[in-house]
């Protein structure tokens, strides 16, 4: 990120939480939020992957946030949400539990993860917002869809 | 202006790749003035278009070409070097092509080479007659005209230009005439320009696919509510909905398939290329050009049959003298062809060249280490020639600058194996070599069967599904476990069994085996079943590929979306074979492997070790028992002194190993059941032990009666136990009533080089009523032959150290008196090829060695002929 020119620069976060925590997507990478449906489990599949689903005919595999930044497991039946993105030409769906709004925040105002920030958590965030009253950690997408066989072990 | 340029690129490309076939046929017909005109008009589009687009380089470079090829047209003679150099000239043209389409500009360099050439070319032949007509059309004062710049290669001065123009001005009406008077010349090249079609981009076609999918899913959902409702208004237009989906479906998928001649189109030129630069006329046929396949397959196999056609243009065909020599055409040929064979395509790609050199392929396989050199004389000329495929076995003696690069049949292979298709290889020393493949349609829909297991559902793919069995405890098929390992007997053969849930590491319940459904499956040539919880239905689907998160999971192919709207996994038949160890390959080297390693005289065998009377453990080969039993102690029954157990309906007769083993009182009985027709014995045994795969090598000759001797079975001192011993205990009359029933007993000789097979199959061989003389080799056989000795049948080994049973055979047939003599091959290998083999030597029959009753039929079969003749 060019400090220069991130001055001025607003950018667009659309905010979700997991287990309590406040977290933010750019905006620009959001395709959609839907509710996940007739999800299919995958056998041998990276813990991560909560399974795939079919939405309006394109296979979409689903993340599981909370494992991928190390929180707890939510309780059986709890409602869920799926924020969509896309990568390099595949659909991923991101489990999170609720959506928020859109905000438009400085990049100026962001901060680095505290050096003390879970590993797992770490890894997968680009910084730290102060909003009032709550943190929004702001979600490496690229980060968290590099998951698979070669990644498991960190 | 981007999609101008690109537009242009695609379109220019095609171009090139008509122009280079049409040129190799102008080679071959130079008075055809239809082709001529045809490349002229389409180099002549790419340089008008060039310049329109302002491309230099490629303009000059069209100019050039198309001049020499004016000159054709005015009657010049075409010799293949000017054909050349035209060539060369589109290939340059195609680089350009290339970084254009990267760059989005024309590369730096020159091309005042090729032009030179070009022009120099164009200026040795005499010039054309209209060149010296020009003048006649040209009226009106000429001004000199100057350009403020220099001219640019293939440029025209202003001057020419302004001739030309005056010169056209004056055609108009000619040309009118001339159309008017050929109608039906005008319709032909209507039909072939306005070809009634446009260009579609790929990514289009997908969505289209990706829509109509959606539509059946919709379809599907409203069609499950109707049925809901009896007396729905909606059901008769949801009727016609539903047919429009499904051809509309139908219509999509079309869009998908080619003609296959679009993967041959470059062919033409390179044979050309190469009967050039190797000095060999070739002439290359093609067979099917217009069969159709899915358009992701297509792409998969244009590069291997390049790599085939350019493998028999080098090594394949003979130079002319050595086919003069040879008495053959000089004419080398090579032929494609293409067509449907059910859910397939075959694809065949033949020359009448020399042939494998058998020879060289098996020095090189012995060099690589793929086969010892002992190993190696025993194989098949078939067997060697499926060596090719192995990496590193380019046997170009020479490399040339057309093939022996070290890639070679085994990348073709490999891409071929990717599509699930097979490659097999045919070759005749001196008279030619056929490659043929065979590949699936279409990758992107497959029938499959839905299944469960775990509670979730699966698809199998169709294609590698043999049969479905159900198992129920007592049922017709059961499953029979020794100790952890599952199998099936099904029809004489034991199928190694793996639960589905299992597999995919999602037993929920630890698996209940014996009830279920069984999917026979076959990989290649091993057959295995996958046990299910559930079958559903069979349903076309359309594979989707899996995402790359969920790629390296090697037990599934694909995904696809069913018609109720949930995804399902689709399970590679492959990825099961793999997980289900060793013994399960789909791979030709593991084949390659398994004929060396059974020929190498170091065949395994499946032995069921047990334990009876002694600590010592017991073994009996699998093959000979018809079934493991586990009975209730207390439904054994005393009856005249002996025992007896109820077993299906009828009473069966239970003989101990020997005194020290003793019928158990209460609990679980453990028995061999060895069957023979209608009647059955059982062996009280203590304990069944395992199932091992082992080499059978009897070391140590028995002098127990029972037992035949003693081999190691892994690691340990082994009894092997005489079947043949006990059959008579337990039926007094169990070879005797044979021989009653049989009205002549027909004399049998068998010949086998292990002592174990010689007295294993004695008592069995008796028992169905022959009189059996043993030999232990093909020249003691031939020996006794000779002493005048005759028999009704004969049944040999193949694979034994002095003599193999083909020489055998072929010994037989020379001698007048043995020729009609009926003959039985026992192998343990008993492939395609070898079973060929054996006929040609004349074999009356092939039989697996350890299955009794097929050798049993086959021997009814053949004396029953006797009989009859």
């Amino acid at each position: 990120m060019n400090p220069d020119s991130a001055q001025q620069k607003l950018t667009e976060y659309v905010t979700a939480t997991i287990g309590g925590h406040l977290f933010g997507l750019p905006i620009v990478r959001v395709q959609d939020v839907f509710i996940p449906e007739r999800l299919t489990r995958v056998p041998l599949a990276p813990p991560e992957i909560a399974g795939v689903l079919n939405l309006r005919g394109r296979i979409v595999t689903l993340v599981d946030l909370r494992r991928c930044f190390g929180l707890d497991q939510a309780e059986a039946g709890a409602a869920a949400m799926a924020i969509g993105v896309e990568s390099r030409g595949e659909s991923y769906g991101l489990l999170i539990d609720s959506v928020g709004e859109v905000l438009k925040l400085n990049e100026s105002a962001r901060e680095p993860n505290p050096i003390n920030l879970d590993a797992r958590l770490a890894r997968m965030s680009a910084g730290i917002h102060r909003l009032e009253g709550q943190l929004l950690i702001v979600v490496d997408v690229d980060r968290v869809l590099d998951i698979g066989p070669g990644a498991l072990a960190a | 202006m981007d999609d101008l340029l690109r537009e242009f690129v695609t379109e220019t490309h095609e171009s090139l790749d008509v122009v280079d076939v049409e040129l190799v046929r102008f080679e071959q017909d130079p008075n055809n003035a239809k082709i001529l005109g045809n490349v002229f008009r389409l180099v002549h589009t790419i340089k008008g278009t060039c310049g329109f687009l302002g491309l230099p380089r490629l303009e000059a470079l069209a100019h050039a070409a198309e001049t020499l090829m004016g000159k054709f047209r005015d009657g010049q003679p075409a010799t293949s070097e000017a054909v050349t150099l035209v060539l060369a000239t589109i290939d340059r043209i195609k680089r350009i092509l290339d970084t254009l389409e990267r760059e989005q500009r024309e590369p730096e360099g020159a091309d005042e080479d090729l032009i030179g050439e070009l022009d120099r070319m164009a200026e040795r032949l005499p010039p054309a007659a209209a060149i010296t007509e020009e003048p006649q059309y040209t009226v009106g004062k000429l001004t000199p005209q100057v350009l403020e710049r220099p001219l640019r290669p293939g440029e025209d001065t202003l001057d020419d230009l302004e001739r030309a123009f005056r010169a056209t001005a004056v055609e108009p009406p000619a040309a009118k005439t001339a159309k008017s008077a050929g109608e039906p010349a005008k319709d032909e090249e209507a039909g072939k320009t306005g070809n009634q079609s446009i260009r579609v981009t790929v990514d289009t076609l997908e969505k289209l696919m990706t829509m109509v999918s959606e539509l059946v899913l919709t379809r599907n959902q409203l069609l499950e509510i109707v049925r809901r409702h009896e007396d729905s208004e909606f059901k008769a237009p949801l009727q016609r909905l539903s047919s429009v989906t499904a051809e509309l479906q139908e219509g999509v998928m079309k869009t998908r398939m080619q003609p296959i001649g679009n993967a041959w189109q470059k062919l033409p030129r390179i044979v050309r290329d190469l009967s050039n630069e190797l000095g060999k006329q070739i002439d290359l046929e093609m067979q099917g050009a217009e069969t159709e396949l899915d358009r992701q397959v297509l792409d998969l196999i244009k590069d291997p049959l390049t790599h085939m056609v350019r493998n028999s243009a080098d090594h394949g065909l003979e130079s002319p003298a050595e086919r003069r020599a040879a008495g053959k055409p000089e004419h080398g040929r090579i032929r494609l062809s293409a067509y449907h064979e059910g859910g397939h395509i075959i694809i065949q790609v033949a020359d009448d060249g020399r042939g494998l050199n058998t020879e060289r392929i098996k020095a090189k396989a012995i060099a690589q280490g793929l086969v010892s050199e002992a190993d190696a004389d025993k194989l098949s000329e078939a067997q060697i020639h499926k060596f090719i495929f192995a990496p590193g076995m380019s046997t170009a003696a020479k490399i040339t600058s057309v093939s022996g690069r070290g890639v070679g049949m085994d990348v073709v292979r490999n891409n071929i194996d990717q599509i699930g298709g097979t490659i097999d290889v045919k070759s005749v020393a001196g008279v030619g070599l056929s490659f043929t493949i065979k590949i699936p349609l279409t990758l992107a829909i497959v029938a499959a069967l839905i299944v469960e297991a775990a509670g979730d559902r699966f698809a199998i793919p169709q294609i590698s599904v043999v049969e479905l069995v159900r198992t129920r405890a007592g049922g017709e098929h059961r499953v029979e476990r020794i100790k952890d390992t599952a199998v099936l007997r099904l029809r004489d053969k034991l199928l190694p069994l793996a639960r589905l849930s299992q597999l995919l590491g999602v037993d929920n319940e630890p698996g209940d085996i014996e009830t279920g459904f069984i999917v026979v499956t076959q990989v290649g040539s091993e057959t295995f079943g996958i046990v299910v919880d559930g079958v559903f239905h069979t349903e076309e689907i359309v594979v989707k590929p899996l995402s790359s998160k969920l790629r390296h999971i090697a037990m599934f192919s694909g995904n696809t979306i069913l018609g109720d709207g949930s995804v399902i996994m689709i399970v590679d038949p492959n990825g099961v074979a793999q997980s289900l160890g060793s013994m399960v390959s789909g791979q030709m080297d593991a084949d390659n492997a398994a004929d060396a390693r059974h020929t190498a005289g170091e065949e395994t065998t499946s032995l069921l070790v047990f334990r009876a009377g002694s600590s010592q453990p017991k073994a009996v080969p699998l093959a000979l028992i018809t079934r493991l039993e586990e009975i209730d102690a207390r439904k054994i029954e005393l009856s005249n002194g002996r025992h007896m157990v109820q077993y299906r309906g009828q009473l069966m007769p239970l003989v101990s190993m020997n005194d020290s083993v003793r019928v158990k009182g209460e609990g679980a009985q453990p028995l061999l059941v060895f069957s023979d027709g209608a009647r059955s014995m059982a062996l009280v045994v203590d304990e069944i032990v395992d199932i091992v795969e082992d080499r059978l090598d009897i070391q140590v000759g028995g002098d127990n009666s029972g037992v035949l001797g003693s081999a190691i079975i892994k690691g340990q001192a082994t009894e092997i136990i005489d079947v043949g011993h006990f059959l008579p205990l337990a039926f007094e009359d169990w070879f005797r009533k044979k021989e009653q029933s049989a009205r002549a007993r027909r004399s049998l000789l068998l010949i086998d080089d292990s002592p174990f097979f010689r007295s294993m199959l004695t008592p069995v061989l008796q028992a169905v009523g022959y009189d059996v003389t043993a030999a232990a080799s093909a020249p003691a056989a031939l020996a006794m032959l000779n002493e005048g000795r005759a028999f009704d049948v004969i049944v040999t080994d193949i694979e034994m150290p002095e003599m193999s049973g083909f020489e055998f055979a072929e010994r037989l047939r020379e001698n007048s008196r043995t020729a009609e003599t009926p003959i039985i091959a026992l192998s343990s290998v008993v492939s395609a090829e070898a079973v060929e083999r054996g006929r040609q030597v004349g074999f009356h029959d092939y039989v697996a060695k350890f299955d009794r009753q097929g050798l049993i039929a086959a021997l009814k079969e053949q004396t029953e002929i006797g009989r009859a003749a």
